[in-house]
């Protein structure tokens, strides 16, 4: 009878916040971001491309907080308006990229027979290169520019959102409400749109998320090289590889650096917590 | 110290709760029992009920966030609930062991059998390797492993779940435990093969002495095997006693109710309606006062708000109840008999097939291999008739399964003619036969898998009506959503709801309402029971004949449990590896099968009734279905026919007239035979 030495269970709260702390500060990094970029004409204390020689190389100071680079621009300015190059290259890629790979890998699995042999097939070739060396390629094939560089890295984007997509569905496909659909008579694309998707969505959003941050890294990489954006636009990865050879004034490529670091980690802890939470074994625990 | 007069096992007021987020649930709560040296006892109770929890805690196999709070499990005079892990391995295994129900999934599929029989052998140092080499032989021998040597060289995905369980019984009784607990052994298993395992388990507590703890939600396998039976409800035990005292006399109304809602092989032919008890058990983080049982019971008194104990009603026998405290026995009810016969068969049958096939090709083994064929369906002849209810009744991988899905076009025949509603639909594309989808729909086995999780109910049963245009708009369909909701006994406000707020049963009467949407001629019922505890497989089994009653419903019955075929059915359709052996009206099929395959089959059932299990002693039919790849020359049945002759080898019987209403394919059925069989 003597129930009462249950152990101490800990509060709904503090549950929470061991199982999702860090996500909602991933969360509350790219909520500032994002707030940031679209401000960015308005908190941003000078124009991103003010170029101003007699004070070039600045450190910080009360009158440029984050320095100024090569040319006398103020680092922060650049820095939040580069918010706004980062992170809409990040959604296009990651979204587009997400949208066409579901959609191959989600009617191969469906469609089954050749056409899922031709496709995965297809999906397969684009892997076998490694991304960055073809979206280079592609970004110097179609020249240099924001849109040009989206487009390459959107070709070596979709094919991991097909894979993905595929086995989701292939694990939904042979469900018996699946066949509930078809016995009642729904149209294959019904079926696949309305009623197995949905389904599978969990996992795509849990990637789509970590593949943010992920893109945004690679478009940062991409500029660095040289392949990005055009010059005087302010971008993260651009404005590192201006300052990579000035040792002393090391602000100028660490406070872009800085800003990379933190919309990734902040993307990838997002990310983590929306996979717990979808996925139920690590819910009850 | 532990005395050799002393019970094996005591188990004192044992409470295993679940420490979850939303405060605990109270799975086993407050249980008691003793076991003696080499006896034999079992636990049954629907799922919820706390019997499998109970027999994790006796070995303390538990996960977070299940704990025991409370009592003592002491086996030989020390308390298992206490002692360290350390200890407590010690204990699994070598003197404990169990086997658990998914033999698909407890053994490691990477690993080779042998090795994993020699490690749990060595593990407990009780044997050296090449000793445990030794004995893991003679035990898979001794459970009819056929070829022990090659059996142990082989990973467990080349077996059968029958063969797998017998390796699990092996590799349980390796170390020669003093018990054995086998959680549900027999479930995922046909019948004739739970039979075979059944017989194993009830020789190897006799020749080893070896006691057992049997749990199972069916009461005709544990009157096969156990001499003593606990029933759990709500984490108690409710009642307790012999079985034979249980099953002739049960003194908990929920035993009652458990009893008399299985439908029966053994009855004498009996209504379409069963007994059931209203609504679900009650939830586990809130067990109700007084009586758990109260708001279910049938017999329930004013008393009864207080909370019963276990008291004795009777020598060795005790129940959980205030209305059977007096010596009072709960009446049996009166089985209905059946109504009056079908009506007789009207002009033109609803659904024709002749020489049905289904061939799927299997993706070659090797560059040079011949493409191997799966004849999943071989060449089957079915008449179903307006109104009648035809069951298809076999082992798993004889066709029943791919059968439904040709009947519904969900897949195409490789060979054959289907027609429907005197229309050819045989090959037609996907496109035409949607307007006929209308007039035939399906009833799924998965209570789970077979509703869309991310659709609300309300969804889910408007699709169908807008898809064929039956309602005119979203207005329309709501209320008829409703009405259908209310046919299946559902409130309204389900609609709104999403599948995993329901449970089992009622998941299932929506999936019932989602093939009435369409107001179907044929519903073909794919395994609609199985997946349910008996209380509420009865409940939905009355809720289709009562619809077949009221909308004039043919349905087209596929399950593998023969008690239930028998209840529903008006005729039996008796496959094997893709074949009909036998078709014949239930009530003959059953009074007289002719068909060998069939004999067996019904042998196979176990019954709730221990006189007549006990009196059983024929053999277990032998052996496993053949592999559908090669099906055997000849007849079919031949590797496993207790009666096979050299013409059976040779010559594939064709399904002839037996004179009453059905057919056989047997060459040996001649009346002269069949009147020499079990009748």
């Amino acid at each position: 009878m003597s129930a009462t030495a249950l152990p101490a269970v800990a509060t709904p709260g503090q549950r929470w916040r061991r199982r999702y702390g860090l996500a909602a500060f991933g969360g509350g990094v790219i909520l500032a971001w994002v707030l940031a970029a679209l401000a960015a004409p308005w908190i941003a204390p000078y124009p991103p491309d003010f170029v101003d020689v007699a004070a070039r190389l600045r450190p910080p100071s009360a009158a440029h907080w984050l320095g100024t680079d090569t040319l006398g621009r103020d680092v922060l300015s650049r820095v939040v308006h580069g918010a706004r190059v980062s992170l809409s290259v990040g959604f296009v890629v990651v979204l587009l990229g997400a949208l066409f790979g579901t959609l191959v890998g989600a009617v191969a699995a469906y469609a089954g027979r050749w056409a899922e042999e031709a496709m995965m097939r297809l999906t397969d070739l684009v892997f076998c290169f490694p991304p960055i060396i073809l979206a280079m390629a592609i970004a110097a094939a179609l020249g240099i520019g924001t849109a040009n560089t989206c487009i390459a890295m959107l070709v070596v984007w979709w094919p991991k959102f097909a894979r993905l997509a595929r086995s989701l569905v292939l694990a939904q496909r042979n469900l018996e409400y699946v066949e509930a659909a078809r016995s009642i008579g729904f149209p294959p694309s019904h079926i696949l749109l309305r009623q197995i998707l949905p389904n599978a969505l969990g996992p795509l959003i849990v990637l789509v998320t970590l593949d943010l941050g992920n893109a945004i890294l690679v478009f940062a990489g991409l500029s660095f090289l040289g392949l990005g954006t055009i010059p005087p636009t302010a971008e993260w990865g651009a404005m590192v590889g201006e300052g990579r050879q000035l040792v002393q004034q090391w602000w100028v490529a660490t406070f872009p650096g800085l800003a990379i670091l933190t919309v990734v980690m902040g993307f990838n802890f997002v990310g983590d917590g929306l996979r717990d939470w979808l996925d139920p074994h690590a819910r009850t625990r | 110290m532990h005395g050799p007069d002393d019970p094996l096992l005591q188990v004192r007021d044992l409470r295993t709760w679940f420490l979850t987020d939303a405060g605990p649930v109270r799975a086993v709560d407050g249980v008691s029992f003793d076991l003696r040296r080499g006896e034999t006892l079992g636990i049954v109770g629907e799922s919820g009920s706390g019997k499998s929890v109970c027999a994790k805690s006796i070995m303390r196999l538990l996960e977070e966030p299940a704990r025991i709070v409370g009592g003592s499990v002491t086996f030989r005079g020390r308390d298992l609930a206490t002692l360290d892990e350390e200890a407590i391995r010690e204990v699994r295994g070598r003197d404990i062991a169990m086997v658990f129900q998914d033999p698909m999934t407890s053994l490691n599929p990477v690993l080779r059998i042998a090795r994993q029989l020699v490690e749990a052998m060595t593990a407990h140092g009780r044997f050296t390797a090449a000793a445990a080499r030794a004995r893991a032989l003679a035990l898979l021998g001794r459970m009819g492993v056929p070829a022990p040597a090659r059996a142990v060289r082989s990973y467990p995905h080349q077996y059968s779940g029958g063969m797998r369980q017998r390796v699990m019984l092996a590799m349980g009784v390796s170390n020669e435990p003093a018990l054995l607990i086998a959680d549900e052994p027999t479930t995922a298993l046909d019948v004739t093969i739970q039979a075979q395992i059944l017989e194993l388990l009830r020789g190897l507590n006799a020749d080893l002495g070896t006691a057992v703890i049997l749990i199972s939600h069916d009461l005709g396998v544990i009157a096969n095997l156990c001499s003593r039976v606990l029933v759990m409800y709500a984490g108690e035990v409710v009642e307790e006693g012999s079985p034979e005292a249980l099953l002739g006399d049960p003194r908990h109304p929920y035993t009652w109710a458990l009893l008399n809602a299985a439908p029966r092989l053994d009855a004498a032919t009996e209504g379409r309606r069963l007994t059931t008890i209203e609504g679900q058990p009650p939830d586990p983080r809130a067990w109700p006062e007084g009586c758990r049982f109260r708001a279910r019971c049938p017999f329930a008194v004013a008393r009864c708000a207080e909370h019963p104990a276990l008291l004795p009603v009777g020598p060795g026998r005790a129940s959980r109840c205030w209305v059977t405290q007096g010596g009072g026995a709960l009446l049996t009810p009166a089985r209905p008999r059946p109504a009056a016969p079908p009506p007789p068969a009207e002009a033109e049958p609803l659904l024709v097939l002749s020489g049905v096939a289904k061939h799927f090709a299997l993706p070659r083994e090797g560059v040079f291999a011949p493409r191997r064929i799966l004849r999943a369906v071989d060449g089957v002849d079915l008449v179903v008739r307006r109104g009648e209810t035809v069951g298809l009744v076999g082992e798993s991988g004889c066709g029943k399964s791919t059968l439904a899905r040709l009947v519904t076009r969900l897949h195409e025949p490789t060979a054959g003619s289907i027609r429907f509603a005197g229309q050819d639909i045989t090959h037609l594309p996907q496109a035409a036969i949607r307007p006929l989808r209308r007039r035939m729909q399906m009833i799924f086995q998965d209570p789970y898998g077979s509703l869309n999780p991310r659709m609300a109910v309300g969804e889910i049963l408007a699709g169908p009506l807008l898809l064929h245009g039956i309602v005119a708009d979203r207005a329309a369909a709501a209320r008829r959503v409703a009405e259908l909701l209310d046919i299946v006994n559902l409130p309204a406000r389900a609609a709104a709801r999403f599948p995993h707020e329901f449970s089992g049963g009622q998941r299932q009467r929506i999936s019932i309402a989602r093939a009435l949407a369409l107001q179907p001629d044929l519903v073909v019922a794919d395994e609609p029971v199985s997946a349910l505890d008996v209380n509420i497989q009865a409940q939905i089994i009355n809720l289709m004949v009562e619809l077949q009653d009221r909308f004039g419903l043919t349905y087209l019955f596929i399950a593998h449990d023969l008690a239930v075929m028998r209840h529903v059915c008006d005729r039996i359709v008796v496959l094997y590896l893709g074949k009909v052996m036998e078709v014949a009206p239930a009530e003959a099929l059953f009074r007289a099968p002719l068909h060998p395959y069939t004999r067996t089959l019904i042998a196979a059932v176990p019954v709730p009734d221990p006189a007549l299990e006990r009196g059983r002693r024929s053999a277990p039919l032998p052996g496993e279905p053949p592999n559908p790849i090669s099906p055997p020359q000849g007849c079919r049945f031949v590797t496993r026919c207790p009666l096979a002759q050299p013409i059976c080898r040779e010559v594939e019987p064709a399904l002839r007239a037996d004179g009453r209403g059905g057919a056989v394919a047997c060459h040996l059925a001649e009346p002269a035979v069949a009147g020499a069989g079990p009748g």
